[in-house]
């Protein structure tokens, strides 16, 4: 069951176009990176991938079929900026619990402690947030995850833990990952390709 | 460990008053508040009025244990007559305030989820209420309601709303287009689930915050439209009555018709307004350790 995006154009407003007909295929177990300068489009196209923005042309395909509008989504993204992706008048329990409960294990191999579950967002740095991040897309419904700079402000010990786990999981359970990322030598790493943006402008 | 104590603590007498926090400061001025106001609608509703009679005998008193406020020119209590006009305003003002703020979440909830034209719709009327000084459309509505405790609620609700429904407004916008209203959906989270769970526990605290910040607006709203003669009628024990009529009296010396019942207009209005900051504050996560 491919992720595809067929023909995907995309611009906000009356700006240039961001995507131009831009195509991709994502199979389950592969590792895929994305890497390229800002403001080229790799967000906007994480975006549309898992549903958030809808193309203004082309279309996103899960096996065949359009991304369901209703009930869990199998594309989960995981955004750059955690702080903002959990609601700040919700305790962790709750924004981790929202759309199943992640096993114990998955919870202690994140390192994402029992006692932050009672605590407020805001009394968690932008790293433990991304765990609890992390561990909400995971769900057992997850065919594909999209990470869109997930670990660019985590300190480098953090970083490695995250991709481990994610990688293992992905792994474990045969999704698909899109791993977008400034970094080249972190996407060579773990990805078994890598975009670099110039090339998926002329089509690949 | 013993420097750092002492440097924080440079007047060891200071130790010995303890230091409130926001939240103890906050029960503090309610519970005092909840007293004041509970002290005058209870000698609102039991005084006598036998003490707002007129009594030639007692006319013009200076403030005594026998009259705490003074007497009028009729011989009236005023403190009586204080009570009894501040009961009366604070029901106008809790009502008043309590369908301003009712107007202003409906309004700002349709104009954020209704869609273009009854947002612009809606934006307009803000626009409109807005560029009124609200004092003259306040009189306005009271005149063509035929003045009245009636006039007066219809006119401040009617008046109160705009700052109020932009803030929801915009409050419920970002919230709907928040990162993590677009996850719970990917969820699978039912719009309802969003807007109970998500965008309801946001605005709860600006209905309560919104309500204590407009009760002072009200009373005094009240109280002035009242004083211009356009709002209660002068039979009416209320405030503004009192200000009015004590104006002609003040430049005979009789300065206690105007001080106790002004005095404690300000007080309610005054700690209505500090507590409502101080629940606005408390209510915000992000605040939670100041």
């Amino acid at each position: 069951m491919p992720l595809e995006a067929k023909d995907l154009s995309f611009r906000y407003k009356k700006s240039r176009w961001i995507l131009d007909r831009v195509h991709l295929e994502l199979q389950p177990g592969q590792v895929l990176g994305i890497s390229g300068p800002s403001g080229c489009g790799k967000s906007t196209l994480a975006r549309i991938l898992a549903g958030y923005e809808k193309p203004l042309a082309g279309g996103v395909t899960l096996g065949g079929r359009p991304l369901p509008q209703k009930g869990f989504n199998p594309v989960q993204l995981i955004s750059q900026h955690p702080e903002k992706a959990v609601n700040p008048r919700w305790r962790m329990h709750r924004t981790l619990n929202e759309g199943f409960r992640p096993d114990d294990i998955v919870l202690s191999s994140l390192g994402i402690e029992k006692k932050w579950l009672k605590r407020w967002p805001n009394e968690l740095s932008g790293g433990e947030l991304q765990r609890f991040c992390l561990a909400r897309a995971l769900g057992p419904q997850t065919r594909f995850v999209i990470a869109d700079e997930i670990s660019t402000m985590l300190d480098p010990v953090t970083q490695a833990q995250i991709w481990s786990v994610l990688l293992d999981s992905v792994k474990k359970r045969n999704m698909g990952l899109l791993a977008i990322s400034h970094d080249k030598n972190l996407l060579m790493r773990i990805s078994s390709m890598i975009i670099i943006w110039e090339d998926m402008m002329m089509g690949s | 460990m013993n420097t750092s104590l002492t440097a924080r603590m440079p007047y060891p007498v200071m130790a010995f008053i303890p230091t409130l926090n926001r939240r103890q400061q906050t029960l503090l001025l309610m519970a005092m508040a909840a007293v004041v106001v509970g002290v005058m609608i209870a000698a609102g509703i039991l005084l006598d009025n036998d003490r707002i009679a007129t009594h030639f005998d007692q006319r013009n008193l200076a403030p005594s244990w026998n009259h705490l406020f003074g007497t009028d020119w009729l011989g009236r209590d005023m403190f009586t007559r204080t009570a009894k006009g501040l009961t009366v305003s604070i029901g106008i003002g809790m009502i008043a305030s309590l369908a301003s703020v009712v107007i202003a979440m409906i309004l700002g909830l349709a104009s954020a989820t209704l869609g273009k034209t009854v947002d612009s719709a809606v934006s307009w009327l803000v626009d409109l209420f807005l560029g009124v000084p609200h004092l003259v459309a306040l009189i306005l509505i009271a005149f063509v309601m035929g003045g009245g405790a009636k006039g007066v609620i219809v006119g401040v609700a009617c008046t109160h709303w705009p700052s109020l429904t932009r803030l929801i407004r915009a409050e419920v916008l970002q919230i709907r287009f928040s990162e993590y209203v677009h996850v719970s959906k990917h969820m699978g989270r039912s719009r309802v689930f969003i807007a109970v769970r998500h965008v309801m526990p946001h605005l709860a605290p600006q209905f309560l915050v919104g309500i204590l910040l407009l009760f002072p607006h009200a009373i005094l709203h009240e109280a002035s439209i009242t004083f211009l003669g356009f709002g209660l009628s002068p039979h009416q024990p209320a405030i503004g009555v009192i200000l009015s009529e004590s104006m002609k009296y003040l430049a005979t010396g009789m300065w206690w018709l105007a001080f106790f019942p002004g005095l404690s207009l300000l007080v309610i209005v005054r700690s209505m307004d500090i507590i409502g900051d101080h629940l606005r504050q408390l209510t915000d996560p992000h605040s939670a350790h100041e």
